[in-house]
């Protein structure tokens, strides 16, 4: 069937900048007219998890940010997801106008303004204030899985449960979360890989001191270290593929437009 | 319900765009008539409207062929989906080894004797036409329309498409007639995000970007970082130049849902 051939070929160009990538991890001595390495060394990875390279605490760094923005995100975005999935309300378009503002307004936008006033509040350069400038395109994100998530969500079960005589917080536990539990995994995944995404959020607000894995990545890139580089990628990228390949089956078909980000 | 996260999020978005309109003041008047920034912006529109239409131009087609349905489907959709998770800076690297005018691409060109230096290869990276960073949000940017498309085409209640084949309409007839005017409350919706996005996104302009003229944002940031710390109001107003193209972008999106 020709019109899968060029799926496939489709498929085969999306996958193809990765390959040099995981090539340049392992290659020594890679050179032009070199199709492929001559030679094949972990000599990228030793540097990358050795002491110098930086990587090790930049990864911590990248952790620790995007687990507690994911935590932070979670706690105050699936309470609004469920207002947004299951209730109409009064100024329901203004929320929804705020909540979509971070998706399309790119976060240079905000970022310069944020940095003055971060200055005055002591934000910049700490953890925290990176924190705080990750739930810019984290938590509407998780908003918005949430949504979708409880706009699927039967609320009558939480009624029937509540007319036996269950008390809200039984409700909660052994109604809702049930039915919830796997869209809050799942927001709470995407959401940490949305965090560990962010480049410029990162560099002007943590003003280079509070290092990630992207900002590293960056300046050995434009260092032309290829190899680090591609090692650096390799671990970058693999948390990703294997949420993926474990969520894969549940983002797809209905709703699944805001599973996830460009 | 909504409270907390909406006070936060408008709090900090809106402390942004405020602390820049204030600081961005006595500025407009030389970014409006710097050439630097209206190239910039140029760049910038073009960078963004060529992702969109190219990713949209390829996505739309792959999302009908998986609703069709083939052997190995399931395999193609997951590595259809990877790039979602794969962070826009390692595709831009992978564009880079791949275009660069030492990449792979170039490597095979001079083994099938078309070239016979690196010199000779076709600048696609630090490109006056941005090449290398259209490809790279092409490459990012597919998936996501691509299941967009594929979620709004399985969210369609009965086969119109199907009745329109009956009745005699071309394959082409049908889905330009019948399919598209269904998805495209959904598709453009889509599309609105990914334009804001390749419009207003940093690192990979900042990676695979010329000299002159740079993209907006990456003007924008390296102005803030100027040595002359009174380029700063300027690198404001062209902050919210970004914001403003956005914020037309978010009554296009929200027009869009009402209909």
């Amino acid at each position: 069937m020709r019109r899968a051939g060029l799926l496939w070929a489709v498929v085969a160009g999306l996958i193809l900048p990765l390959i040099p990538l995981a090539l340049w991890s392992v290659a020594r001595g890679w050179r032009f007219p070199d199709v492929l390495p001559p030679d094949f060394s972990m000599v990228p990875f030793h540097y990358v998890f050795g002491p110098v390279s930086g990587v090790l605490p930049a990864l911590w760094t990248t952790v620790l940010v995007a687990g507690v923005t994911t935590l932070l995100s979670l706690l105050i975005g699936v309470p609004a997801g469920r207002a947004l999935g299951m209730h109409q309300f009064w100024g329901r378009g203004v929320v929804e106008a705020i909540v979509l503002a971070p998706i399309v307004v790119p976060g240079i936008a905000v970022v310069l303004g944020l940095h003055g006033v971060f200055i005055g509040l002591g934000l910049t350069n700490t953890i925290a204030g990176v924190v705080l400038v990750h739930l810019i395109p984290v938590l509407p994100y998780v908003i918005l899985v949430m949504a979708g998530v409880f706009a699927n969500f039967d609320s009558g079960l939480e009624d029937q449960a509540r007319s036996l005589g269950a008390t809200g917080w039984q409700v909660m536990w052994h109604v809702t979360r049930p039915g919830v539990a796997g869209g809050v995994i799942v927001a709470g995944l995407f959401a940490f890989l949305v965090s560990t995404g962010q480049y410029i959020l990162t560099l002007v607000i943590g003003g280079g001191r509070v290092e990630t894995l992207p900002l590293l990545l960056f300046s050995f890139a434009s260092a032309g270290r290829n190899d680090i580089a591609g090692a650096i990628g390799v671990i970058y990228v693999l948390p990703g593929v294997l949420i993926l390949l474990w969520t894969a089956r549940r983002i797809t078909g209905r709703g699944a437009a805001w599973m996830v980000r460009p | 319900m909504a409270g907390p996260a909406v006070i936060v999020i408008a709090a900090l978005f809106g402390v942004g765009l405020v602390a820049g309109i204030l600081r961005s003041w006595g500025a407009w008047g030389d970014v409006l008539t710097s050439a630097r920034v209206w190239a910039g912006l140029a760049i910038s529109l073009w960078i963004g409207l060529a992702s969109t239409v190219m990713a949209t131009v390829i996505a739309v087609p792959a999302a009908l062929v998986f609703r069709a349905g083939f052997r190995g489907r399931g395999i193609a959709l997951f590595l259809f989906q990877i790039n979602l998770t794969v962070p826009h800076l390692v595709g831009a690297l992978g564009v880079l080894y791949l275009f660069a005018q030492s990449g792979s691409f170039a490597r095979l060109a001079y083994h099938a004797h078309l070239i016979t230096g690196p010199a000779e290869f076709p600048a696609l990276v630090f490109d006056p036409g941005a090449v290398g960073i259209i490809l790279t949000y092409v490459w990012k940017e597919v998936p996501f329309l691509g299941l967009v498309t594929l979620a709004a085409l399985q969210g369609l209640d009965s086969d119109h498409e199907g009745a329109a084949r009956t009745l005699g309409a071309t394959r082409a007839r049908a889905f330009w007639h019948v399919t598209l005017p269904l998805i495209w409350p959904a598709l453009a919706r889509g599309m609105i995000i990914v334009f804001a996005f390749t419009f207003g996104a940093y690192e990979v302009p900042a990676l695979l970007g010329q000299t002159y003229p740079q993209a907006l944002p990456v003007l924008a940031w390296r102005s803030y970082t100027d040595v002359d710390l009174a380029a700063r109001p300027a690198a404001m107003a062209m902050a919210l130049l970004i914001a403003g193209v956005s914020f037309a972008l978010i009554a296009l999106y929200m027009r869009l849902g009402r209909r």
